[in-house]
């Protein structure tokens, strides 16, 4: 019996181990600091990308919620930070974003506690539809919003009072891997939890939770309000760095952009959200440059090609490739 | 005897489609009682009333007098009404030994704790184990559901509800698409289920059913045709015309 | 009073003509998604290819614009057949997620394709004489061009009726769509049925696609702009379901083309907020059935 439940429980720890190819995200991410000192805007951009991501995948990815509409809790982030400061003059960077991550979790959980009853094509376009619902409602309010000529007067204090932003965005560089490091390690530890398993479950077979005796709604709710406060830190970092929020935070379109990343990295392994997002935004600055219908057209067909051969995305492939080489 | 289920007056209608009615059932702690009937009787629909899976339109249904018709499914595991499904309904691409921890965490209650590894709830890898070799699935514990043979995976059905550590269970046709042969495996184990459980068994196999039931309800077109010792049912002309006689689907 | 009067007219013709022009583009996504469960966010794509093929047809081959508008929407339709075959087909068993993802690759690329061939500003034709200025409907004087809008979506409506209750395939698709199973099992080629519907709905939106150039204009966006619209008619009104899109539809316009006039800034709220509540209330929409 112990040697059965030895075998079991290294079994099951085998999972959540951390293994060395982990170290690779991380180790680029530092290079990338001294390596492309001139390319941090770009980088920092990207970092809070994969935070975005990073949050998709948890619903997306673990609890198997498909969603249009992600973009309506990083616009939400987004709009709480720059109007904190646009409005009342707040500008402490770090409580500015948490305060975005507080409203984006708490649309999360009201639109979440609403619309996680429903399935399917049904979900689909309510997720879709909410989100722009939001972005008409920030459209309308242009006495709060700055309407369609976007939010100006955002202005952040130097952070912890003493590193102040520079030419090169260093500063926001690091913040915002911290940030990301952070969001990270929340949600390795929440994936390994089970809680985390019991979401693996639904998105496996909910009759059988019930079953089981799991409060499926609440589960969802919750993981959909973690998921959000985490867009709307990724929307409040957006913010602070870009001083600048327009409709395009809530817009369809980058809804489908944070899928369209999540996918082609991979989705439910969490790394899946660093690969594909640094792939696509690196390959969008390359070539929306040389012509923007190229990369347009390239980042479809890639899309096309990924959902009919590399369904797991480009993690799954690497991991199948290298099961076949042994 | 305390009664561990009851039903009382239970109805249900699918459109002009009446699936159930006025259904009285009841089973006391440690019963053995087989639900028979035709296909088409409604004995599925009367275990999604029971278990929760469908609300019911008349009626009630009491666990250890309680009445909990109105309670979710999830409710009613937690307060010990269990079952197991006529297709299985188990994490396939997981291994035999998560899908049961899976269920045992729920029970646990741990399934609301995102902070804790999954991997360290000592307590619930001892009763998976445990589970596991009650069941003969110790050798399977790591392999993944859909690579079992069905027969196991029906097994891995009753082990799922098992964890749930019920008072009362309720097996839809629990040996249902599993080879003759490897039939004896679930009936061994049913048979060896705790005293104290309540159990209800649809099954189609008679031989299964008089060898394993105290009671047995004949549900004829969702209303109870007869019930009583195996003894009486097999002698009953009504039952015997209706449903053993013309040996239809027995 | 006349002057009201006069406004709610406009607002009322003008919200039926856009609304039966939504009603063209959109019914064909309707009927596939209802018929083979697909989410297609690329329908639009179809649209959006007819109206530059009759561009291309009056414009570059000088064809009349009856003639153009009926040969665009043959050619999507016939265009469309390989995309059922060849990408569509392989993802009917996987999920909303995988149908969501192939359609907004195909999306991107059609863009970026037609945005290369045609550039990226709005085309336009000269519509024939007798579809400009106004219109004398005994009634009042409506716009010519809208008018004939309206009376083509009212014979399509005719047609597609007449095509499903009156004839054996619109009674195999109506079986297809209730019970995709039993109507494979009592002999029922499903697989040809999908091809026939997906190039009939391809062809109906391309039929939209050339009718629109003239009343919402035609740029390479165009099928990611009116995707969410045509979504909304198909999940309000109902999967598979013709009346149901029609409904849906010339809600959709009306309620538009009122927030427009009424309500220029916040028109377009309403309509989400309407969406979402009849989606909230019945989520399998108007005239939709599990």
């Amino acid at each position: 019996m112990t040697e059965h439940y030895q075998t079991a429980r290294h079994f099951l720890r085998e999972r959540e181990r951390w293994r060395w190819p982990e170290a690779l995200p991380w180790l680029a991410i530092v290079a990338a600091f001294f390596i492309v000192p001139d390319y941090l805007a770009l980088g920092t951009q990207i970092v809070i990308a994969i935070i975005f991501a990073l949050s998709l995948d948890l619903i997306l990815g673990y609890a198997g919620i498909i969603t249009l509409g992600h973009a309506a809790y990083f616009g939400a982030g987004a709009y709480a930070t720059g109007m904190l400061s646009a409005h009342l003059g707040w500008g402490e960077p770090i409580s500015a974003m948490l305060f975005g991550g507080i409203i984006g979790g708490l649309a999360g959980f009201i639109s979440g506690w609403v619309l996680l009853r429903y399935h399917g094509l049904t979900l689909l376009m309510l997720t879709l539809t909410t989100a722009i619902l939001m972005q008409e409602t920030a459209n309308a309010a242009e006495e709060w919003t700055g309407g369609f000529d976007g939010l100006v007067g955002i202005s952040i204090w130097p952070l912890l009072g003493t590193f102040d932003y520079d030419l090169w965005g260093k500063t926001y560089y690091c913040f915002a891997v911290v940030v990301l490091l952070v969001c990270f390690l929340v949600a390795r530890t929440i994936v390994h939890s089970a809680f985390g398993r019991s979401l693996v479950g639904i998105k496996g077979n909910v009759e059988r939770m019930h079953g089981v005796g799991t409060p499926v709604h609440g589960r969802l709710v919750t993981i959909y309000t973690i998921s959000a406060a985490m867009a709307g830190v990724a929307g409040g970092l957006f913010a602070e760095s870009n001083a600048y929020v327009t409709l395009d935070v809530l817009s369809f379109s980058r809804s489908g952009v944070v899928l369209i990343m999540l996918v082609l990295g991979g989705t439910g392994r969490l790394y899946g959200a660093f690969v594909g997002t640094a792939v696509y935004m690196t390959l969008e600055d390359e070539l929306a440059k040389l012509s923007p219908e190229f990369w347009e057209f390239g980042i479809g067909l890639l899309l096309v090609v990924v959902v009919l051969f590399f369904r797991r995305g480009l993690l799954g492939a690497l991991e199948d490739l290298r099961v076949r080489r042994s | 005897m305390t009664v561990a289920l009851e039903t009382v007056g239970l109805g249900k209608s699918f459109g002009a489609l009446q699936v159930t009615r006025d259904v009285h059932l009841s089973l006391a702690a440690g019963d053995r009682h087989a639900l028979i009937g035709p296909n088409g009787a409604g004995k599925t629909t009367l275990v999604n009333l029971m278990s929760g899976a469908l609300a019911p339109d008349q009626g009630q249904v009491l666990l250890a007098g309680r009445d909990i018709t109105t309670l979710s499914q999830a409710r009613r595991v937690k307060q010990g009404l269990a079952r197991t499904y006529q297709i299985n309904q188990l994490f396939a691409d997981l291994s035999v030994l998560e899908n049961v921890v899976i269920s045992l965490s729920e029970r646990a209650g741990a399934g609301w704790n995102p902070w804790r590894r999954s991997s360290a709830n000592s307590a619930v890898i001892d009763e998976a184990v445990v589970i596991l070799a009650q069941l003969d699935l110790q050798d399977h514990a790591l392999s993944l559901v859909r690579e079992l043979p069905y027969g196991r995976q029906r097994l891995v059905e009753i082990a799922m509800t098992l964890a749930q550590r019920p008072s009362v269970m309720l097996l839809d046709e629990p040996a249902a698409g599993v080879p003759s042969a490897e039939s004896h495996i679930i009936l061994d184990v049913i048979a060896a289920l705790p005293d104290h459980i309540a159990v209800l068994i649809i099954e189609h196999d008679m031989d299964i059913v008089f060898r394993f039931a105290t009671t047995i309800t004949v549900l004829v077109a969702g209303a109870i045709l007869a019930q009583g010792s195996p003894a009486d049912i097999a002698n009953d002309e009504q039952v015997q015309a209706v449903y053993l006689g013309d040996g239809g689907d027995v | 009073m006349g002057q009201v009067a006069n406004a709610a007219i406009v607002i009322l013709f003008d919200g039926v003509a856009y609304g039966m022009l939504l009603f063209i583009m959109s019914v064909g996504l309707s009927i596939t998604m209802g018929l083979m469960g697909f989410v297609n966010l690329a329908h639009g794509g179809f649209a959006m290819a007819g109206g530059y093929v009759l561009v291309s047809l009056m414009v570059g081959l000088g064809v009349p614009f009856i003639a153009a508008l009926v040969l665009a929407a043959v050619f999507v339709a016939v265009l469309s057949i390989p995309f059922e075959r060849y990408l569509y087909r392989r993802l009917y068993e996987a999920d909303e997620l995988d149908h969501v993802l192939l359609s907004i690759g195909l999306v991107l690329m059609a863009t970026a394709a037609i945005t290369f061939i045609y550039g990226p500003s709005a085309v336009s034709i000269t519509v024939p004489d007798y579809l400009n200025g106004q219109v004398d409907l005994g009634f009042g004087t409506f716009p010519a061009y809208r008018t004939f809008t309206i009376g083509v979506g009212g014979l399509l409506i005719l047609g597609l009726w007449y095509g499903f209750e009156g004839t054996i395939i619109g009674a195999k698709i109506r079986a297809a769509v209730d019970n995709r199973r039993m109507a494979q099992s009592i002999g029922i080629n499903v697989d040809r049925l999908f091809v026939i519907a997906f190039a009939l709905g391809s062809g109906l939106a391309a039929l939209g696609g050339g009718l629109a150039i003239e009343i919402i204009g035609m740029e390479p966006t165009f099928a990611l702009t009116y995707l969410v619209f045509f979504l909304i008619v198909v999940a309000v009104g109902g999967l598979g379901s013709i009346r149901g899109a029609f409904v849906a539809a010339l809600l959709l316009g009306l309620i538009d083309t009122a927030g427009k006039y009424l309500w220029p800034d916040g028109g377009a709220f309403f309509i989400y907020a309407v969406t979402i509540t009849i989606l909230l209330i019945r989520p399998l929409g108007l005239f939709g059935r599990a």
